[in-house]
């Protein structure tokens, strides 16, 4: 099992160099390069332009510059930002913590949230209960974000005056200020995460069902619901492993709307801001860093469900 | 009131999804008294099955009991509540599946499920129920008794899951036990054991048994009465000595009509192999398996098979000893690492991608599973008419005509051309399998197990129509089948595999006939014979008891089959590999025993 893990780890360790190839070389497909961004107005200065790209070392072959950059993250050196000259892991050291915390707050309640609905939805497939929550939460996915986030804020926040429209949590909230600002944010991006991750626990129970094992059970007579928990979730774990892992990725990279609207301060917005000003190494730094976040979560996904396979575990 | 079941005019319906229900269990009654075991016999589709877990007050999705009472200790199932139905089922009525293998939970250790049951419904507490467990694990014969419940199901054996289910069926003391084709997915040599188990258990606890089959034989050796059905009909009743030696239906009459000899009792004319004529295909010390690297696993080792030209050579051995893998590599779909394959005289290529449409044409297989071999979104003119197009060239009305002389040939009307293979029963989908090899014109046809899925009285016919096309079309077949019955009234040469090697070959008279390997001779004493208290004499005897220590082991060095092996001898057999040695013209046998002490 040990083999498995290492294996599917150094896979993970070459979809991320992978990933990093692709990156640098759709940054340096784009029109234009640093200096010509740096510039801006003045690039049509031959000279001066040149002897920028000199001092950034832009005259250097893309394969060096490529190692150059790939070796720099690894050691921690994201590069420095075109636009505020700052190191661009400063930058993004406090804008981590904000994109974080609402992924792990939505996590904390979604998962649970659709795990337990998906198992009630397969106890009771074709029930009333299951068609309801199919409807709601199909509706909810089938709503953009936006609409869902400015109605949610429109109702809570502006008319009842119950939860807080701006989640740009300063250090000094205490922890009910926190869950006051973070309500809205969270319930939007849930809604997003939640029919999902339900639809597929409910489909991977309900396709166990159909296993010889499981009319096993039912002829020990063993009553539904612990069929479902004790027979049935441990063999379906390895697809909502998969479908959650792919959520959570979501939270973390694809929050940019519900970062806009409740104005979050973090990295969607950091890497839209990059795009807005043309600042390449930020924008590397970015796509990197999402990457990262989809590959070590798929990776966990894919260990938990070697983990919980018994015979990975426990071979002949 | 010494019936434990008494089911009076059982009516049930099943419906296919989105269709109408229509009854598949036609006012069937019958009952089972204490200690008593009832068979159910019949062919795929009689009911058995479905009016074994009725009993149980269970139906199959997509099915429902409609009428009739069936009583378990004189409460009548129908009328429970769904709680008291769950203690009915955990407490009284215990169920025995046909696929242990799929019947346990792969994600629950074995132990756990043994005893969910009486711990679940509060009969024992855990570890009264693991003393339970323990000593059925005793009693059913299973090594290493007081571990083997912290398994995983994957961790043991087929035979000895198949025993820890009975003891999981057990381990509630239940009334009534089910036990629904519980040795059909086993070996024969298993079978034995597992059966001799079974009955012992049901003997020393006198719990009263429904044993559902559609193998006569087995039917004889464990059931006090059977009860014959035919299309959701009892067709007869009657105690089993009375079915099985004086059957009055015309039914019952055609079941046992359609099992075949024991091979050792067949009389087949001796004649010496000087007389064959040139092979067709030849496959050379052959060594072959799959993976590679650390995790690689030869099955094959150093296998040489001739098919003579319009001969039937039939390939026998339990699973697990590489049969299916020498159809593969014959075929070119698991290339050989070493020896050669030669197909009508050329030398075929490993890889089937780079084999000439020649070599393709000549050499076709038929695999075992016509429901997984036939693609279930395409009519049956489209299965046949692709290998048409493709080795032919043919098109339109041509290709028509040739799907229907096919089909014509396999004995099936025309008009199925225009049919999905879903709309076909278990048989005719085999022929329509068996005519889609026959497509290519081949001269020799692999037969990879094509008769194991079907029922009796089907099989027959299908072997009949191999027969017929054999003489026919001049083919030569190689016929691969743990049945051995079947082998033996159908094929010239026998090839006896065990362990990836061939431990005997030769004409099915010699190899059916004295002196034996002890492996052949194993295989053969395990077939099941309609005698009542075979089981018995076979289980006690000394070669049994040694094949039942071990199990199929690959391996490298010595004989394969010396840890299961009566005759072994130590110190030789298991550190040097005996090597094919010539009995007689034709007929060879890899064993270190001298040619006179060889089992007779």
């Amino acid at each position: 099992m040990l083999q498995l893990i290492v294996n599917r780890c150094l896979q993970g360790l070459l979809t991320l160099v992978l990933a990093s190839i692709i990156i640098f070389a759709a940054t340096e497909i784009l029109p234009g390069d640093v200096a010509e961004a740096i510039l801006g107005q003045n690039r049509n200065d031959a000279a001066a332009l040149e002897a920028l790209r000199e001092e950034l070392g832009l005259n250097r072959p893309a394969i060096v510059r490529y190692f150059d950059w790939f070796f720099g993250i690894l050691q921690g050196d994201l590069g420095v930002s075109l636009s505020t000259d700052r190191p661009i892991a400063d930058m993004m050291s406090g804008r981590i913590w904000n994109t974080a915390r609402l992924a792990i707050m939505t996590a904390c309640v979604a998962i649970p949230l659709a795990l337990i609905l998906g198992l009630i939805s397969a106890i009771r497939a074709g029930g009333v209960l299951d068609k309801s929550l199919a409807v709601t939460t199909l509706s909810l996915i089938a709503v953009p974000e936006f609409f869902i986030g400015l109605g949610l804020m429109t109702i809570f926040a502006v008319e009842l005056k119950w939860l807080g429209a701006n989640a740009n949590i300063r250090p000094y909230y205490d922890f009910g200020r926190i869950v006051h600002a973070m309500a809205l944010p969270v319930m939007t991006l849930g809604f997003a995460v939640l029919a999902h991750m339900l639809r597929m626990t409910r489909a991977s129970v309900i396709n166990i069902f159909t296993s010889p094992y499981i009319e096993m059970a039912v002829l020990k007579g063993i009553p539904k619901r612990r069929i479902v928990m004790r027979h049935a979730l441990p063999n379906a774990l390895s697809p909502i492993f998969a479908v959650i892992a792919l959520n959570l990725a979501y939270m973390v990279s694809g929050v940019i709307i519900v970062e806009t609207i409740f104005a979050v301060p973090g990295l969607s917005r950091l890497l839209i801001d990059g795009v807005a000003l043309r600042d390449i190494p930020l924008i590397q730094a970015c796509a990197m860093l999402f990457g990262a976040v989809y590959i070590v979560v798929n990776l966990l996904a894919d260990i938990f469900s070697i983990i919980f396979n018994p015979r990975l575990r426990f071979p002949k | 009131m010494t019936d434990v079941l008494s089911i009076e005019d059982l009516w049930v319906e099943g419906r296919p999804p989105g269709g109408k229900y229509k009854p598949i269990v036609k006012g069937v009654s019958f009952n089972v008294k204490k200690g008593e075991v009832v068979a159910l016999i019949g062919e795929s589709g009689s009911g058995k099955s479905t009016i074994s877990l009725a009993s149980m007050g269970f139906a199959r999705p997509g099915c429902r009991i409609s009428a009739g009472t069936i009583k378990v200790n004189g409460e009548n199932v129908m009328d429970m509540t769904t709680k008291e139905r769950h203690k009915l089922r955990g407490e009284k009525v215990a169920y025995v599946a046909q696929s242990a293998a799929a019947s346990f939970n792969p994600a629950i250790k074995i132990g756990d499920q043994v005893i969910e049951a009486p711990v679940f419904h509060g009969l024992q507490t855990a570890s009264e129920a693991t003393e339970v467990a323990v000593d059925l694990y005793k009693k059913l014969d299973l090594p290493d008794a007081d571990r083997i419940g912290g398994r995983y199901p994957h961790q043991v054996s087929g035979g000895q899951l198949q025993r820890l289910m009975a003891a999981m069926a057990l381990s509630c003391g239940p009334d009534l036990l089910i036990l629904d084709e519980p040795t059909t997915a086993l070996d024969v040599t298993t079978q034995i054991e597992v059966l001799k188990a079974f009955k012992d258990i049901i003997r020393e606890q006198n719990t009263a048994a429904i044993y559902v089959t559609h193998d006569l034989a087995v039917v004889a050796q464990v059931a006090d009465r059977i009860l014959v059905l035919n299309g959701g009909e009892v067709q007869e009743l009657g105690d089993t000595d009375q079915i099985v030696h004086n059957p009055a239906h015309e039914y019952t009459k055609t079941l046992m009509n359609a099992v075949r000899p024991a091979p050792n009792q067949l009389e087949l004319d001796h004649k010496t192999g000087d007389d064959d004529p040139a092979p067709i295909l030849t496959a050379s010390n052959i060594t072959a398996g799959y993976g590679s690297g650390p995790s690689k696993k030869t099955i094959l080792r150093d296998v040489t098979v001739d098919v003579p030209e319009g001969s039937v050579v039939g390939v026998i051995g339990e699973s697990g000893c590489g049969k299916s893998t020498l159809a593969r590599v014959i075929a070119g779909l698991t290339p050989q690492w070493e020896g050669e394959v030669t197909i009508t005289g050329h030398k075929a290529n490993p890889r089937v991608e780079k084999r000439d449409k020649e070599t393709l044409r000549d050499c076709q297989i038929v695999f075992q599973m016509a429901d997984t071999a036939l693609n279930p979104r395409q009519r049956i003119s489209d299965l046949l008419g692709r290998p048409l197009q493709f080795y032919h060239g043919l098109k339109g009305k041509e290709k028509a005509d040739r799907v229907a002389e096919l089909l014509e040939l396999v004995e099936l009307p025309a008009a199925f051309a225009s049919r999905f293979p879903g709309e076909l029963s278990g048989g005719q989908k085999q022929r329509v399998n068996l005519a889609r090899s026959l497509a290519a014109n081949p001269k020799l046809v692999l037969c990879d197990e094509v008769t194991s899925a079907l029922d009796t009285v089907v099989a027959a016919s299908v072997i009949d129509l191999l027969q017929d096309l054999k003489e026919r079309l001049g083919l030569s077949y190689m016929f691969i089948s743990h049945d051995l019955s079947t082998v033996a009234s159908f094929a010239d040469h026998i090839v006896v595999l065990y362990a990836g090697r061939v431990v005997e070959k030769g004409l099915s008279s010699q190899v059916f006939q004295p002196p034996y390997h002890p492996y052949t001779q194993l295989l053969l004493n395990s077939v099941p014979e309609m005698r009542q208290g075979w089981l018995e004499e076979v289980a006690t005897t000394d070669e049994a008891k040694a094949a039942s220590a071990g199990s199929v082991e690959l391996r490298e060095v010595g004989c394969p089959f010396s840890n299961r092996c009566a005759k072994a001898i130590k110190g030789v057999c298991e550190t040097k590999t005996p090597p094919l040695r010539k009995i007689e013209t034709g007929h060879e046998i890899a064993c270190h025993l001298e040619t006179d002490v060889l089992p007779k």
